[in-house]
């Protein structure tokens, strides 16, 4: 890969740290008038996901990191692995550990297209599209007539996540949930 | 995608800037300091190997001829006291390439000052008198720091004596850096990193700071004297507000062959950098030789101090097109 200098610092470009593929989040000159300029940055670990702070020297460089975003459909679980396969028509499967798929377990549905980062053509995460509709499976009996009034309960989808839905909504109903904030947006 | 051709900051900022702009010049015109306005290109570049010149070509009266975009306007302004100009100030554009973030933009206005007769003391005074002019009912103490003294309350350490293998550790540290990152580098780089990542941003803060007595080896065109502990230091201010870098000023360098000396060393380090080196400007230095007054000046960023007066987070807020968007 190439190496790329704090002056080609851009969020969202994937690079190496410590051993692991980051992606950077911000990059801010630090200069006194007079002396060393540096660049504080900030990145994510696209393996932990947590973000952390970084200075650089300004102009240091560091190596790119080979990470790609690639849509593939949710296909089945062995238990150990999750399986999936690439929509662009080759059929090609990736099999993703459950370290990588993370809190994403939680929204998985076959034939929803995922985002799944692969960083040296190992799948490293997988990001659930924005909206997802899933089916209740388990939740107190809906009451009649309630769909203006506040007030919520739980309901277990058919993936296994726990949502609080209006009280008006009844087992068998699908919905449509936010992944990203794991809330209830409408009946679907 | 639709080209986003509009203004960095809202019209009002601007007519706020205007009349912050008019309060400099009211500020200097009741000073009897003379408003001068120098070229933002010159034959000579600066040569601190820290700043990044830009520089262009033009068709002179001597033919094709590489001329430089001023960093700051000192040495234009430096010829000018040399000519018998008396105070002087200019609210002038500058430039420093690659310098874009919150709290910088390549082209940017510094409004820099010089003061025959000052003492670098009578110069703090009227610097932070101008600036709590611009600030809105500004209440805050002036509180004065030395340098040594800052490492010593916020890093418990001696700036001036603490070995090089200890600095380096800590400010790899404290600095966030990658460990082993500042494996090669000087004491210079070190000091700045702890100044700017631990100290900096300590500063200013429910008061006006200034920092003087910074290290001799910090001193570009400023004089040296030896501090109340007999270290030689650099004879230099620095003005800091909301952690923010506002102003750097100097008992003026008079001493034309010390200068030259200077900018070679300048020179040199950027050779040892593998940067390029950059034309030494022979006319100041002409200048320095011919004989110029003693006393101090100062260079304030004023878009910085427009921002902080105005409450803005960046400082493209305050500027009609930042160059991300020029």
């Amino acid at each position: 890969m190439a190496n790329y200098s704090t002056n080609e610092f851009k969020g969202g470009l994937k690079v190496m740290l410590d051993g692991d593929p980051c992606s950077i989040v911000e990059n801010e000159l630090v200069k006194p008038g007079k002396g060393q300029a540096f660049n504080r940055v900030k990145l994510r670990n696209l393996m932990t996901g947590r973000v952390g702070e970084r200075t650089f020297k300004s102009g240091d460089s560091l190596e790119g990191a080979d990470v790609m975003d690639l849509e593939m459909e949710y296909l089945y679980t062995d238990g150990d692995m999750w399986h999936f396969m690439k929509t662009d028509g080759s059929f090609e499967q990736y099999a993703v550990e459950k370290k990588a798929l993370g809190d994403t377990e939680k929204w998985l549905k076959e034939q929803v297209p995922y985002t799944i980062t692969l960083w040296n053509d190992k799948a490293i995460s997988v990001t659930p599209p924005n909206f997802i509709e899933l089916e209740v499976v388990e939740t107190d009996p809906g009451l009649k007539g309630d769909t203006a009034q506040g007030g919520s309960k739980p309901a277990t989808l058919s993936s296994g996540a726990v949502v609080r839905v209006p009280l008006f909504i009844n087992q068998g109903e699908v919905l449509k949930i936010d992944t990203r904030s794991g809330e209830y947006v409408s009946r679907a | 995608m639709a080209i986003d051709w509009r203004p960095s900051a809202e019209i009002a900022t601007l007519r706020e800037r205007a009349r912050l702009l008019a309060c400099v010049r009211a500020f200097f015109a009741a000073r009897d300091v003379l408003e001068v306005e120098t070229p933002v290109l010159g034959q000579g570049g600066s040569t601190d190997v820290h700043l990044v010149s830009l520089a262009t070509q033009a068709r002179t009266d001597k033919g094709q001829r590489r001329l430089w975009l001023q960093t700051s306007p000192e040495f234009h302004m430096k010829r000018l006291l040399a000519a018998g100009s008396g105070p002087i100030f200019q609210l002038a554009r500058s430039f420093r390439d690659g310098e874009i973030g919150s709290r910088h933009n390549i082209e940017f206005t510094m409004l820099e000052w010089y003061r025959p007769g000052f003492t670098l003391a009578e110069l703090i005074e009227e610097a932070t008198t101008l600036v709590a002019a611009l600030m809105p009912s500004f209440a805050k103490p002036v509180v004065n720091y030395r340098y040594r003294e800052l490492f010593h309350t916020r890093l418990a350490i001696d700036p001036f004596t603490i070995s090089l293998e200890k600095l380096r550790g800590l400010a790899a540290e404290r600095g966030q850096m990658l460990a082993g990152a500042l494996a090669k580098e000087s004491r210079e780089t070190c000091l700045d990193l702890l100044m700017s990542m631990v100290i900096e941003p300590t500063l200013g803060r429910g008061e006006l700071s200034v920092v003087m007595d910074y290290p001799a080896s910090q001193a570009a065109l400023a004089r040296r004297h030896q501090d109340a502990d007999g270290e030689w230091v650099a004879s230099r201010f620095e003005l800091y507000l909301e952690g923010i870098e506002l102003a750097n000023g100097y008992h003026e360098l008079t001493d034309a062959s010390e200068q030259r000396a200077r900018f070679k060393e300048d020179n040199t380090e950027r050779r040892r950098l593998g940067l390029p080196e950059v034309d030494i400007d022979e006319r100041l230095l002409a200048a320095l030789e011919h004989g110029m007054p003693e006393g101090a000046g100062v260079a304030l960023g004023i878009d910085r101090l427009i921002q902080l007066a105005l409450g803005k987070p960046r400082l493209k807020d305050v500027l009609a097109f930042a160059t991300p968007n020029c």
